[in-house]
């Protein structure tokens, strides 16, 4: 009899523990939105674009210490300063991984007044992120932002260095 | 009479099935092995998973030996006298089994059954034993010395004295996590009444050198406290080697039940404490409360495995830590061991993986399981604060994961846990832009980031 419990719990009962735990675990802060995950598992856009090419801007922000470090790179089209390309590489959590995967997402197609009024607040809603990880949707706006001031100086610089030329002819 | 020949009876039911009942078990393995029963797949926590995971966390609990629980079963359902009924053979019978339990506890660590009380867990055992002596002593003795590595439940006891006017030292480790004897011996004071050293570290595994440490506290007389929880039935234990005037063990860390443990507290000298709880009396009034027959049943039955099986245990274990660690370090640079690498446990094994941030590590890592410290602060998003105390930079600290091996760990575990690991590091790897600039040739130092 003793046996036949023991390999019964043993055994694990499965079924049991999977139906009661659910409802108790989900205030945990260990607990990632679907989408979340789906972004971790799925990273959109992970890659590098060349940062001495003049149509990329590049934003690089987080310190590795506080366990964060974005750099998201975004392409822009010189003509209509329409972003046409972006990607991202992140050292963080899942939560610091999604919020980049959705920004670049987010920048691609888009002018670039436009992706400077993508509120961390909005990323974080959509990726239902906890108080604790609302650092993370914070950090992909700054890097957007850095991005696209990257870019702006680069192309500041260009213009100005063309002017330049223009007045030395 | 009655109640020795009823105990007798009791002990020969039990133990030749404690001592033949060997049957191999690896709960986790069987899990990974034959996903037959979990088609559907486990999901939760927005994880979905096809089995569930392979276990590698015994630091912060280990499975119930079934030979374990053979033993506890009979005190859930027929046995179940309370230990401390007089009147009656159920009481009798009970008290029997905690007799055995409390002198099985004692055996595995070279003390007499006389010097152990049982408690809820080595939590409370620490809680009694820097608290308790300190109070009793409290008209003298105003000092405590501890280290920064402990685990929480002594540093918040601690942070409890010095609440109420005590002084607390905080020994640094150097950076293989050990103590610097001769830092312990000069904070050592007149008013010093208690040394608190943790054998074995729960989160880094290193073990400290007792035999040294108690003979210093024998020089100056002080009572040494050491928290034994992840040594006992792992590294070989003797209280008069060790010199230790108290030492808190659990259950659940040796294949025991959870929500049991023993206080050792030496005889000779005697050392004093104040109790934490009040009532009954039981356990010298030390620890007032029914003691849970079962649980404690189990906690001796789990004592006298471990010291019959140490030793092939232990062998087993180192084996199959080279193995994770050779399979790891054969596919991966960068891959750091936390800790002295002599001193240790074999199987705790806390490894930083550099440029991947250890909490996307275990989302990605989620058919191991597996945990970057111990389970009380991995909620938090701190680095680990034992690893901070080591000095270890805290880039590196935000990457560390903690590998537990223990009894029922297979190699099969191991090889997949090997790969799952590797995968997963490579793939974060290409995704971290600290390691593009690394294989660029930046110094990562030598970047002035924005901090947070």
């Amino acid at each position: 009899m003793l046996r036949h419990a023991t390999k019964r719990i043993t055994g694990l009962g499965l079924a049991e523990s999977r139906l009661s735990t659910p409802a108790a675990t989900r205030i945990l802060p260990r607990f990632y939105h679907e989408r979340v995950v789906d972004h971790y598992n799925n990273p959109r856009n992970v890659g590098a674009f060349d940062k001495n090419d003049p149509t990329v801007g590049t934003g690089l922000v987080g310190a590795p210490a506080c366990g964060d470090v974005m750099k998201l790179q975004i392409k822009v089209d010189e003509q209509t300063g329409k972003i046409t390309d972006a990607c991202f590489k992140t050292f963080g959590c899942g939560s610091a991984i999604a919020s980049s995967s959705v920004a670049t997402e987010w920048v691609k197609g888009k002018q670039m007044e436009e992706v400077l009024t993508i509120k961390n607040t909005e990323i974080a809603k959509h990726l239902s992120l906890p108080p604790v990880k609302l650092h993370c949707s914070m950090l992909a706006e700054d890097a957007i932002k850095a991005a696209v001031k990257d870019y702006e100086t680069k192309r500041g610089k260009s213009v100005a260095s063309a002017t330049d030329k223009i007045a030395e002819a | 009479m009655a109640s020795k020949i009823i105990a007798a009876t009791v002990r020969r039911s039990l133990y030749p099935r404690i001592l033949t009942y060997n049957r191999p078990l690896s709960t986790a393995a069987a899990a990974v092995a034959e996903p037959s029963d979990e088609t559907v797949g486990i999901s939760m926590k927005g994880v979905k998973i096809s089995g569930r995971p392979l276990y590698l966390d015994m630091q912060a609990t280990s499975p119930v030996d079934p030979r374990v629980l053979d033993a506890m079963l009979p005190y859930f359902v027929s046995r179940y006298g309370n230990p401390h009924s007089r009147t009656h053979l159920y009481g009798w019978e009970s008290d029997e089994a905690v007799e055995t339990a409390r002198s099985q506890v004692a055996s595995l660590i070279n003390a007499s059954a006389k010097e152990i009380v049982f408690t809820s867990g080595a939590t409370e055992c620490n809680n009694i034993s820097v608290k308790g002596v300190m109070h009793f002593y409290k008209e003298k003795k105003k000092h405590v010395i501890t280290t920064q590595t402990e685990h929480k439940c002594v540093l918040d006891s601690c942070r409890h004295l010095q609440q109420e006017g005590f002084d607390v030292t905080y020994l640094p480790v150097k950076s293989d996590g050990l103590i610097d004897l001769n830092e312990l011996r000069s904070s050592i004071r007149s008013d010093t009444g208690l040394v608190s050293v943790m054998a074995v570290n729960n989160e880094i595994g290193v073990i400290q050198p007792m035999e040294e440490i108690g003979q210093i506290c024998k020089e100056f007389n002080i009572p040494f406290h050491t928290d034994a929880a992840q040594a006992l039935g792992k590294i070989p234990i003797d209280v008069n080697k060790w010199n230790v005037s108290l030492m808190s063990l659990s259950g659940h860390k040796v294949y025991g039940p959870k929500g049991v443990g023993a206080l050792y507290m030496r005889r000779r000298p005697r050392i004093r404490v104040e109790p934490q709880m009040n009532g009954g009396g039981q356990e010298r009034g030390i620890r007032s409360g029914t003691v849970p027959t079962p649980l404690v049943v189990g906690m001796g039955a789990a004592c006298e495995l471990a010291m019959n099986e140490m030793e092939y245990d232990g062998k087993r274990v180192t084996e199959l830590k080279d193995r994770l660690l050779n399979g790891i370090r054969a596919k991966l640079d960068g891959v750091v061991v936390n800790g002295s690498t002599e001193s240790r446990y074999a199987g705790n094994l806390n490894l930083s993986f550099a440029y991947v941030e250890g909490e996307s590590l275990l989302m990605g890592l989620k058919e191991v399981a597996v945990s970057s410290g111990s389970a009380c602060t991995s909620a938090s998003l701190e680095p680990s604060y034992v690893l901070r105390a080591l000095g270890v930079d805290e880039d590196m600290a935000h990457t560390s994961i903690r590998f537990g091996i223990g009894r029922f760990t297979t190699e099969e575990e191991i090889d997949k846990a090997v790969e799952l690991t590797v995968n997963q590091v490579v793939k974060l790897r290409e995704m971290s832009p600290l390691y593009e600039m690394v294989k660029e040739g930046i110094d990562i130092k030598s970047i002035q980031w924005s901090q947070h």
